[in-house]
């Protein structure tokens, strides 16, 4: 009994070791987790201070506070969270509010003076323009159009391009190429890329899908490994498995499309009551911040081209 | 460590009635606490179900979810019909079923009666690899292997058909394939265990009476294993009806008629698909869809469950 007695204390000290071992770890880790994040700290200072050097005063990002509103477009949801977040992280007395109502919502919300920044998935229309509002491009989204490697038709007018996504052309024999069926892949309803490829060629909800995939990636490998599949997906997720099409005689390169010549692609804008440098310090440091190298990176990071 | 196992050898059962009664009733209190937690883990996900997948059924109108037939839920009038996506979940699962069920349990017959000892070491290995891969795996090799091998014969099928829309392989049939395999392992193992569970005087007394092997097997093993066998179908539809990943790479996704060669979305693969950017109605149809799925495998398991102990008290 009493050798029982003494293996249930043994258990249980042991037991007791084990969780305050534990927990020790647990006080070390935060310990060494609150030293790390004042190192983190004092190295972030120092970057910042050495990101600045090029805009002179080292204060700057800590000076400027106040709010931005943004609304609009919800294609540019992504883009808008990413930037608002990152440039948050680098003004942290800066807040960055953005919904989205879309395009024509968000520019008549600048106009009315509600909001800062609206923002608008196409190029503002004349009579925006004319209200004063200052069409500031900040980033252009491109679709290509994507092929399984072994298809013979490597240019698509738009016209053609609507009758494939309509069901109206079977076979891309009747496009002068092989006698294959065309089997047409697109994205999920909801999808950023769906609504932009659907909406720039007129044809919501008119599409005949063989396949909805949830990702561009499975876009990209489903068109790889189908013989005679027709795609879409963002610029730069295209790698060699599949070849982008050239539509209208137009290559789908980011220089086309920051030509304007490629018609599979609509600016990001964010349009603001007069020019920049009419506007609020922290307006205007968001912009310097889109234009910078690190920006650029977000830009980028959510799938754009970015604008030279 | 080492104390304990000596410790063992001079163990007692009886100790003292104060520890022994502290040990009970801690004891009993875990094992509560433990079935009790079960017990939450069902009631929220049923109450969290309901909560989110009824707002629809009453925005958008039973009617027109359950028995509509245009799912176009992001459009300016958003249509949210999912009658061909429940067909196809209903159509998709019990074909599966009537490839892998029998597949499945001839394999089982053959692990625990007719196979060389040699041979079972090596099926039933590989049949529990099997039950270990995981669901995307099975869905990628039937995106790479089996889709191109069904678009080959969705070509020499529809040659000259005008109105077929091509699918490159990705539809109902390589959906159904991909589900009745993965759910080969579940019906394998669990209708052996229960064709080795059958009392061996009942297979003698079969063999005794100048019954064949084969004949034993069918007439009697099977019969007396009848209860276990069901268990392993119910599990069987129950993987079916409610595996996503793999089938979301194989069937298409496109909503459509469950025909052998459309590209089709079953209920899961909807939930999937979309719930990545769907907002608003829906997103909440998105739940509708989960709260009817949820229902179907009720459904299922309580009536396959009922059918099951009446054919017992039966006998």
């Amino acid at each position: 009994m009493k050798k029982k007695i003494v293996a249930m204390i043994c258990a249980a000290v042991m037991t007791a070791g084990l969780v305050a071992c534990g927990s020790g770890e647990d006080a070390a880790a935060t310990g060494s987790g609150t030293a790390a994040s004042e190192d983190g700290e004092a190295a972030s200072g120092e970057e910042t201070a050495s990101e600045n050097g090029e805009e002179a005063a080292s204060g700057d990002s800590t000076k400027i506070s106040g709010s931005i509103s943004m609304a609009g477009s919800t294609s540019m949801e992504k883009l808008a969270n990413a930037v608002a977040e990152s440039f948050m992280e680098k003004y942290p007395d800066v807040t960055v509010t953005a919904e989205f109502t879309g395009s024509s919502a968000g520019i008549e919300a600048v106009i009315a003076g509600s909001v800062d920044i609206g923002n608008s998935s196409r190029a503002l229309k004349e009579e925006e323009k004319s209200a004063g509002v200052a069409e500031n491009i900040v980033a252009i989204d491109g679709i290509a159009v994507v092929l399984d490697p072994a298809n013979t038709v490597a240019d698509l007018t738009k016209d053609q391009l609507i009758s494939i996504y309509k069901g109206e052309i079977r076979n891309w024999n009747e496009l002068g190429g092989s006698d294959t069926p065309i089997v047409v892949v697109g994205r999920e309803a909801g999808s950023g890329t769906r609504g932009a490829f659907e909406e720039l060629l007129e044809i919501e909800d008119q599409c005949v899908y063989a396949s909805e995939l949830d990702s561009t990636g499975a876009v990209i490998a489903k068109v790889a490994s189908t013989p005679g599949a027709i795609g879409y997906a963002s610029l730069d997720a295209i790698d060699d498995t599949v070849i982008a099409a050239s539509l209208e005689g137009v290559e789908a390169t980011s220089e086309n499309i920051k030509a304007g010549n490629y018609f599979l692609s609509r600016p990001f804008v964010m349009g603001t009551m007069g020019e920049i440098s009419e506007q609020s310090d922290a307006v205007k440091a968001l912009f310097e911040y889109l234009a910078s190298d690190e920006g650029k990176e977000v830009i980028k990071k959510v799938g754009l081209i970015t604008v030279d | 460590m080492r104390l304990k196992v000596k410790e063992q050898d001079s163990f007692s059962i009886i100790g003292s009635r104060r520890t022994v009664s502290i040990v009970e009733k801690t004891a009993q209190g875990i094992f509560t606490l433990c079935g009790f937690l079960a017990i939450l883990a069902v009631a929220s996900i049923t109450i969290y179900m309901l909560i989110n997948g009824t707002p629809a059924l009453f925005h958008v109108g039973i009617k027109e979810i359950l028995f509509g037939t245009v799912w176009k839920p992001a459009s300016a009038e958003p249509s949210f019909g999912i009658l061909y996506v429940i067909l196809t979940s209903i159509v998709g699962t019990t074909l599966a079923v009537f490839l892998g069920v029998p597949i499945g349990l001839l394999t089982a017959v053959f692990l625990a009666e007719t196979a060389p000892k040699r041979l079972a070491a090596v099926v039933k290995p590989a049949v529990e690899l099997l039950a270990g891969i995981p669901s995307v795996i099975y869905g990628l090799l039937g995106l790479m292997v089996l889709n191109p091998l069904m678009y080959k014969l969705e070509l020499a099928i529809f040659k000259n058909s005008q109105t077929h829309q091509f699918t490159g392989g990705a539809n109902l049939l390589s959906a159904v394939l991909v589900l009745a395999i993965m759910i080969l392992p579940t019906v394998i193992n669990i209708s052996e265990a229960a064709l080795r569970a059958v009392q061996p005087q009942i297979k003698s007394a079969s063999l005794a009476l100048g019954a064949s092997h084969i004949q034993t097997i069918f007439k009697v093993i099977i019969p007396a294993a009848r209860s276990g066998i069901i268990t392993a179908i119910v599990l069987g539809v129950g993987r079916a009806i409610g595996e996503a990943m793999a089938i979301t790479l194989v069937s298409g996704s496109s909503v459509n008629v469950p025909l052998p060669f459309n590209s089709v979305r079953f209920l899961t693969t909807a939930i999937v698909s979309e719930m990545g950017y769907a907002a608003g109605t829906h997103r909440q149809v998105l739940f509708t869809i989960g709260l009817v799925l949820f229902l179907f495998i009720m459904v299922i398991n309580i009536s396959l469950t009922k059918i099951l102990k009446k054919e017992d008290k039966g006998q």
